[in-house]
């Protein structure tokens, strides 16, 4: 058996039981919230559309960016709870999924309850009233079950949608079956991407198997058939969902946002953990500035970030002050700001960095970005997602005055096959990835330093602040790794053949670091 | 006053039914269903209600048991005004048998039939005893019972619903074209049978229909409308005696016409011009 697929394999027990205790919870939760608006948008013509709009402007919502609004939100509310009750909550993982599946399931319920009801036989309707029915017998004897075959196609498409949907919770810190998506994407582990989208297409045909074989049962009145597909739906959640259930919660969690440097690194910092005699638990693929504020409010214990990334994003700062002089302030600020601890730094930058294939800036004699200024109309740039957003390409643009012909964002595993294959001609490289050597990619110079610091360091939150334990667990790793041992450490993950997992090349990283395992 | 044993209704010795000043509008009171239509009916009577489509004749009978609220006027049932009941407690006292049938398609024929006593609370054994009653009345076979009503045919489908309206033992029934949607065979069988029911029970009937021969075979007293209003009213014999109105007189001839031609083929072999 394939290595990749049978690590794929044992993670599915986790994977699966979250996946599928977070999408049973948003269907309940979305047929618990959509019954009352059906019978609202049914009894009142004024409010029908209004509600209808409302759950088909939901839909419209991109799903990954409704998932990654509610957590900012969860924040605002959950330090206003600290506020009020002396008391916040989770905002990060479980709760903003739940949240924003329920309202992406709404829309297929409540459509379909509303059409259902309204379309019924009006002769039926009557009848029901001319026997002595009230109007609330008359919904729940006639009514309903006459629009049930309606009602039910819509819970079932709805289940697929969020089952679906449900893979997408991975950036906001849910595990789900996502998990294998977007990290295989990272670490180019296609074999956990198909498992993860084949595991979650299985699971949304089973579920909308036992659904329609409740639907039938309703349809033709046949107990038997309703009480199979229900006592079968209740024993694929309880059997999914309980050995996360029963798995004691891990003491220590640790962060890492979407790229292979931190999983590698993540996967480093719980094996540190691990090694201590402590628990550790993982909360990878999180959005990059999501990252910080989970530490802020202690959804997660530790992770790591990069001094300009916090200086820029977290602070606000577009002043520029040396390496050193950073971390102090940054050391300062967090602390008094957030009550967030500044470990240290591992010892590498992860900065911002324009490169280019060495034949192309051979040919055209570039060795600096002052250099590349003077070609820059007739070149073109692929960037990360994030890098035309953020301060430093616009200075970098203002000071040297580059106007490329064209820009185009990639996803960055892409970004790499694309001026490996002479698409675009510079990209935003990340000084310690591992691809800028297996390129043969040059990283041009800044001679005008206009890039700022971007030192790896090691974050914890504030309820970890004198957390000794954890302490003593990470901070052998400060000032440990090297640029180089990084560079090769991304490029054992990120490689097509003989690839390892973050969890190989962090148990390699921390041999090289001379780091001996108790 | 006293409580009719059977019924639930107050015991009077006035008309079972009467309507006074009644009148309805549609569309806020640009089309008139009903006109300051007063009309008492008579326990035990067997009513006919005809007149062509919009003569008001269907929302007459629906303001009977309150399918249609009335904007003036009154309705007293049992000498009571209606709007002293629940609209739902009124409709279960009063057996109603819908145009189109009107069975619930979901539930099966026992069930349908079973409804309103349901919704009255008898026990299920009162209420077993009484579908196989009922079953026997309209002369359904009892395999019938557990089948939906999708499997009958029309005929057996509107017994179904003349026992579904008998069910609770009203007093009073109200028809809506019950027969309408039945082939001719059908329809005269169960009008004649139904007939008989109502003689058997003691019930007072109220039927609308479209069709004047039907009324003049079933009825007692046949009340014709046009325009929200009576323009006749009266035994059948009466009114194919000859009306002073000229609807009236044009609606009873053809029954008549027909009659006379049935007569002249059963006596001289063929039909005459």
């Amino acid at each position: 058996m394939d290595d990749r697929f049978r690590s794929a394999l044992n993670l599915l027990p986790e994977y699966l039981g979250e996946h599928v205790m977070l999408s049973a919870a948003s269907l309940a939760l979305g047929l618990l919230v959509s019954a009352p608006l059906v019978i609202l948008a049914r009894n009142s013509k004024r409010l029908r559309w209004p509600v209808l709009a409302f759950v088909s402007v939901v839909q419209t919502v991109p799903s990954i960016a409704l998932l990654a609004l509610f957590y900012p939100l969860l924040l605002a509310l959950s330090s206003l709870s600290q506020k009020v009750f002396g008391q916040g909550f989770a905002a990060l993982g479980f709760l903003p999924s739940l949240l924003a599946l329920t309202l992406y399931s709404m829309l297929p319920i409540v459509r379909n309850g509303v059409t259902g009801l309204l379309n019924l036989d009006p002769a039926v309707l009557e009848a029901a009233r001319g026997v002595g029915m009230t109007p609330r017998q008359s919904l729940l004897r006639v009514e309903l079950p006459l629009a049930m075959p309606v009602i039910m196609a819509g819970v079932r498409t709805a289940a697929v949608w969020v089952i679906g949907t449900a893979t997408l919770s991975t950036p906001v810190g849910q595990t789900s079956l996502g998990n294998y998506i977007f990290s295989g994407l990272q670490i180019e582990n296609w074999v956990a991407v198909l498992f993860g989208c084949v595991s979650a297409v299985v699971l949304a045909l089973v579920v909308d198997q036992l659904l329609a074989l409740v639907e039938s049962g309703v349809a033709t009145r046949r107990k038997g058939r309703v009480l199979l597909g229900v006592v079968l739906l209740g024993v694929g959640v309880i059997a999914a969902v309980s050995p996360t259930l029963g798995s004691t919660k891990t003491a220590y969690v640790i962060g890492a946002k979407s790229f292979s440097e931190q999983y590698i690194l993540s996967a480093l910092m719980a094996r540190r953990v691990t090694e201590e005699g402590l628990s550790a638990t993982r909360r990878v693929g999180l959005g990059s500035v999501i990252a910080f504020r989970a530490l802020a409010n202690n959804d997660i214990d530790a992770y790591v970030d990069y001094s300009g990334t916090v200086w820029a994003n977290i602070l606000g700062r577009t002043d520029m002050p040396s390496r050193e002089q950073m971390l102090q302030e940054l050391t300062r600020e967090l602390r008094d700001k957030y009550g967030v601890t500044l470990l240290g730094a591992l010892g590498f930058e992860n900065a911002y960095a324009l490169a280019m294939r060495r034949d192309k800036a051979d040919e055209l004699g570039i060795r600096t970005i002052a250099d590349l200024a003077g070609h820059s109309a007739q070149l073109r740039l692929g960037a990360d997602f994030e890098f035309l957003a953020r301060p430093e390409w616009a200075a970098l643009r203002d000071s040297y005055g580059l106007a490329f012909r064209e820009r185009r964002q990639y996803q960055s595993t892409f970004m790499y096959r694309a001026v490996a294959s002479g698409e675009v001609d510079v990209i935003s490289a990340f000084s310690s990835d591992g691809r800028i050597a297996a390129y043969d990619l040059v990283v041009l110079e800044d001679p005008k330093q206009v890039i700022l610091p971007y030192d790896a360091i090691v974050l914890l939150s504030p309820k970890r602040a004198a957390d000794a334990d954890l302490r003593r667990a990470l901070e052998p790793l400060v000032g440990a790794i090297s640029i180089e041992r990084m560079r090769e450490a991304n490029q054992m993950v990120d490689r097509d053949e003989d690839k390892l997992t973050p969890a190989q090349a962090a148990a390699w990283l921390e041999e090289q670091a001379g780091l001996e395992p108790k | 006053m006293a409580i009719h044993p059977r019924t639930g209704m107050p015991e009077h010795s006035g008309p079972i039914i009467a309507l006074a000043g009644v009148s309805k509008s549609y569309q806020a009171g640009q089309a008139f269903a009903l006109r300051n239509l007063s009309v008492t009916i008579d326990a035990g009577s067997f009513v006919a209600v005809v007149g062509a489509s919009g003569s008001g004749k269907t929302t007459m009978l629906k303001s009977i048991n309150r399918l249609v609220e009335i904007d003036s006027g009154s309705v007293r049932v049992g000498g009571e005004p209606i709007d002293a009941l629940e609209p739902h407690v009124l409709r279960r006292r009063v057996g109603y048998v819908f145009q189109g049938i009107g069975l619930f398609p979901h539930l099966s024929v026992r069930e349908n039939i079973a409804v309103t006593p349901h919704l009255l609370g008898w026990s299920e054994e009162i209420i077993a005893a009484r579908v196989d009653e009922l079953v026997d009345l309209v002369a359904l076979p009892r395999s019938l019972l557990e089948r939906m009503p999708g499997a009958l045919s029309g005929g057996q489908q509107q017994r179904v619903g003349v026992a579904r309206a008998l069910a609770a033992r009203p007093a009073i029934v109200l028809m809506d074209e019950p027969f309408g949607a039945l082939d001719p065979v059908t329809r005269s069988a169960l009008g004649a049978e139904f007939r008989r029911l109502h003689e058997s029970i003691g019930l007072t009937t109220v039927m609308v229909t479209h069709d004047m021969l039907e009324a003049l075979l079933l009825a007692d007293r046949i009340m014709v409308m046009k325009g929200g209003q009576l323009i006749a009213d009266g035994a059948p014999r009466d009114l194919l005696a000859g009306n002073a109105n000229d609807d009236v007189r044009e609606m009873m001839e053809a029954p008549r016409r027909q009659a006379e031609k049935v007569r002249a083929i059963l006596e001289d072999g063929a039909p005459r011009g």
